[in-house]
């Protein structure tokens, strides 16, 4: 089925795999978002408990999104993962060091006898809600402003000169930290941190039985959302306007050696000459706000639905739009021909096919997902609960 | 050696052993206490009987404590791969990044939503649903090792490829060969028994105390009885693993396989060390030069060690100074090169790979052609690219390319006569608890207890020797650790290396702390 399939198909099909993946992150970046409003909404130690463990419950979807994102991204585009892990390492390093400290967080943080005492543990929480969708946003909005790097694979064979053998260098002492310096990088990352706040506030309002964290949490969202537009707006508006990073295709040659070169207004174009795209967003991004004003204005307990939809739909077309149309999607501001496209930096045909049947197992695996929280999830969770629950955190 | 940072070269690889380290001393119990839980649920849905219930959810509650840090210290090792190997990374990721991929989608999945099923289903779901999902958690835990292992196995035994010039990188042309080398099959099998040998010892050391303290001695007695039972299947299956693994090594990675039994001198007819000390290293004799140690006392098995490699008493197994110097098999005439002549067909293949590389870019389809065409010689590719990772050292530095043999050589008996202890061990303990007469036998408890840190030495030495004694490959003779590393300050490695190394061990602190709290209030005292 997949072997009929040219290189770019596949390369195609691969790319929009890893944007699902990346907009189902950043749904499920609700559970950091929640993590960093413990002690708004809970104000008793009741309070604090629901909120901890109605996240807790999800907190393992999140992250083993994000260790499937990063074994797929490796597995069908492993320059990117030789380039920018090896390169932006402080970047990645402090993504990671987050997500090391959350996943003792839940287990540990009521157990008596826990050496670092549970305010520690919740603060391990609220930093990973913090550093993890702050990093990971401005992370990705390199994907349009570009990092200081080269890739030379030349370099493997400097064996008998003084220079480096390693392909991928990045040319800056900061290894990656310079990106939190740039406002569009700063942007996105603070609008995916307002966003996870949003998304949290209303899936505790379709999760918790309690009607002061209702409240709170309603009266928080107006108070998100606000800076949640400014740095959402400022970062549209400056991708539309900027110029972007375009692969120059040339017939018969090969398309690790197509040239790239700066293309002004090259996203604003790409939502124009991908029409599916730009509705993809566009109903993407109404739906999040119908999720929101909803909530806001009505009565609505389920806006966690609209509004976790909408975020997939708005984050699957901006990363459409950073691979698609001849666009390289990790560009190098030191030397455009070292920029990683969907072309140049894949696996080869025969991994992408094969990886192509197990992604036939990807509806399967949420099927099962789906089934077995039905069967525990069918109430929310209250304080009786709490009480009762053997295995609470 | 001046482009290569061995600076850089030693901190990433420190932090590499330190997180994978860490890792595994809590990956063991998850693969093996699942499967023990899981015998525990079904005894339970089976007799209805509310104790298996609570013995159940006792271990189930260590687990989780367990599993939870696992998770933890599990993360650091994916990214490390590319925040810290590049190259590697980029050299052999169109076959390496597969099976990680598989793993999240088919086993990390599997295991977090079941896991959630076994922890808040109790009173949600039916008991066989329950039960259902503790053998899927048993299973997705299984089945992610398998997943890693095989990536690993590859790592040892780069088998399913091919090298692509134009790519630079070797790119993978047979999924099954990779999924299915012998290499993989023993290594996912040796090492998930190995932690099934684990957590049966730690379910009887944690048991032993319970007798000791004559504290819920029936819940004990029972834990006893199910541990030593899976812990001799698993023993016997661990054994029989091990030999196919030893068999693949001396095939595939002699060096190793030499450096495990400190075999300087060839020979047919090898013996086994079966115990052994090294003496003090003499000095090298030239600069660049291997230490050699000799035995200061050993004990030796006739023929042992040819039958152990090839099944055959009268084998001939290679010494490091063969390997090293080259040498002819006198059974089969085969000659293998020597390390100097290695480098050599290492550096012609790199600068095949750059001057083809330099033809096309400089639009010489002439020249380029010409390199090429070795590329596609199966021959070239089975005598001369078979040794590019050798091309990255010299005369000088070919040192480097043996293994610690006292490191390779300690940690693989230790591992081995400690297995041979939990073997006896289980097998007293399912004795003694058939007679009923465990908690009189205080002395068999308290060498249940100690056998705790001992199974965790034993596993790690296990580790130690697959990793340490394949060095310097990351890729066995195509890759050394040299040209797989991350451009990047070596400072920068040593913060993290610290971050990681505080972070660890204080959330070891903990979990060592919450653990045996946990096991203080026993199955009445808590859930």
């Amino acid at each position: 089925m997949f072997e009929s399939l040219s290189l770019l198909a596949l390369q195609q099909y691969w790319w929009v795999i890893v944007s699902i993946l990346a907009s189902l992150l950043v749904f499920l970046f609700f559970v950091q978002g929640g993590q960093t409003l413990i002690y708004t909404l809970g104000k008793t130690e009741m309070e604090r408990k629901m909120l901890v463990n109605s996240l807790g419950r999800k907190w393992e979807f999140t992250f083993t999104t994000l260790v499937t994102f990063g074994g797929a991204f490796f597995a069908s585009f492993p320059l990117f993962y030789s380039t920018s892990f090896g390169g932006a390492y402080w970047v990645w390093m402090l993504i990671l060091f987050a997500f090391v400290i959350q996943a003792v967080a839940y287990e540990y943080r009521s157990k008596p006898n826990n050496f670092l005492g549970q305010r520690t543990f919740e603060w391990f929480l609220i930093i990973n809600g913090a550093l993890g969708t702050i990093l990971v946003g401005a992370a990705v909005s390199t994907f349009f402003t570009g990092s200081a790097f080269s890739v030379n694979k030349l370099n493997l064979t400097n064996i008998f000169g003084a220079g480096s053998t390693t392909i991928s260098a990045w040319e800056g002492p900061a290894h990656g930290l310079e990106a939190a310096l740039n406002i569009q990088n700063l942007s996105l990352g603070l609008a995916i941190f307002f966003l996870a706040r949003i998304l949290a506030l209303l899936y505790f309002m379709n999760d918790i039985d309690d009607e002061n964290i209702f409240a709170r949490s309603k009266k928080q969202l107006l108070i998100n959302t606000v800076p949640f537009l400014v740095f959402f707006l400022l970062f549209v508006g400056l991708l539309l306007t900027k110029d972007g990073f375009a692969v120059v295709p040339e017939q018969g040659v090969s398309p690790l050696l197509w040239k790239v070169k700066m293309e002004p207004f090259k996203y604003l174009h790409n939502f124009l000459q991908m029409p599916l795209v730009l509705i993809i967003f566009l109903v993407g991004v109404v739906f999040v706000l119908w999720g929101i004003i909803g909530t806001i204005i009505g009565k609505c307990k389920h806006g966690i639905w609209a509004a976790g939809l909408g975020t997939v739909l708005t984050v699957l077309s901006v990363f459409l739009i950073a691979g698609f149309n001849n666009t390289a999607y990790y560009p190098s501001t030191y030397d455009l021909n070292s920029s990683l496209t969907i072309m140049n930096s894949s696996s080869s045909k025969f991994t992408l096919t094969a990886m192509s049947y197990v992604s036939l197992l990807v509806p399967f695996v949420l099927a099962y997902i789906w089934y077995a929280w039905k069967s525990i999830n069918n109430k929310k969770i209250d304080a009786r609960e709490m009480e009762e629950e053997t295995h609470a955190y | 050696m001046e482009n290569f940072d061995m600076t850089l070269i030693d901190w990433s690889r420190g932090q590499f052993a330190l997180t994978a380290m860490y890792h595994w001393i809590f990956v063991p119990l998850t693969l093996g206490l699942t499967f023990i839980i899981a015998i525990m649920e079904t005894i339970y849905v089976k007799t209805g009987d509310e104790k298996w219930k609570k013995i159940t959810k006792f271990w189930a509650t260590l687990f989780g404590i367990n599993f939870a840090i696992g998770v933890a210290t599990g993360i650091i090792l994916e990214f490390e791969f590319g925040t810290n190997w590049s190259n590697y990374s980029w050299f052999v990721g169109d076959i390496f990044g597969a099976p990680l991929a598989i793993e999240g989608i088919m086993a990390f999945f599997m295991e977090s939503t079941f896991i959630a099923i076994m922890f808040f289903g109790w009173n949600k779901v039916s008991k066989k649903f329950h039960l259902t999902a503790t053998w899927l958690v048993a299973i997705g835990a299984n089945l992610s090792a398998l997943w890693i292992l095989v990536a690993n196995a590859w790592m040892q035994n780069p088998v399913g490829m091919v090298f692509n010039p134009d790519t630079a990188r070797n790119e993978m042309v047979s999924f099954w060969s990779v999924l299915f080398s012998p290499t993989a099959i023993n290594k996912f099998l040796h090492t998930v028994t190995s932690g099934y040998v684990l957590s049966a010892v730690f379910v009887i050391g944690v048991a032993s105390w319970f007798l000791l303290k004559k504290k819920d001695v029936v819940f004990a007695k029972q834990s006893i009885l199910v541990a030593s039972v899976f812990g001799i299947i698993s023993s016997l299956f661990l054994v029989w693993t091990g030999d196919g693994s030893a068999r693949q090594v001396a095939q595939v990675q002699p060096m190793k396989f030499a450096a495990m039994e400190a075999l300087w001198d060839g020979q047919t007819n090898a013996p086994l060390v079966a115990i052994g000390f090294l003496e003090k290293p003499a000095p090298p004799k030239t600069e660049g030069q291997y230490q050699e140690k000799e035995f200061a006392f050993k004990i030796e098995i006739p023929n042992m060690l040819s039958f152990l490699a090839f099944l055959d008493p009268n084998a001939y197994i290679p010494g490091v100074k063969d390997l090293v110097n080259g040498y002819t098999d006198p059974r089969t005439g085969k000659r293998e090169p020597s390390y100097s002549e290695k480098i050599a067909l290492g550096k012609e293949a790199i600068t095949t790979l750059k001057l083809y590389k330099e033809a096309v870019a400089s639009g010489n389809a002439e020249e380029a052609a010409i390199h090429k065409a070795k590329f596609d010689d199966p021959d070239w590719r089975n005598n001369t690219f078979k040794y590019f990772g050798y091309g990255y050292y010299t005369e000088e530095t070919k040192a480097g390319l043996l293994p610690s043999i006292p490191i390779s050589f300690y940690s693989f008996h230790l591992m081995v006569i400690l297995a041979g202890h939990f073997l006896a061990l289980f097998i007293v303990m399912l004795i003694f608890s058939l007679k009923n007469r465990l908690e009189k036998m205080k002395w068999l408890l308290y060498v249940g207890i100690w056998s705790i840190p001992l199974v965790y030495i034993a596993s790690q030495a296990g580790w130690v020797l697959a990793e340490l004694g394949r060095q310097p490959w990351v890729i066995q003779d195509l890759m050394p650790t040299l040209s797989a590393v991350s451009k990047i300050d070596a400072s920068s490695v040593q913060i993290t290396f610290w971050l990681f190394a505080i972070t660890f061990t204080t959330l070891l602190i903990a979990e060592i702390k919450i653990m045996l709290t946990q096991i203080k209030k026993g199955i009445t005292g808590g859930h």
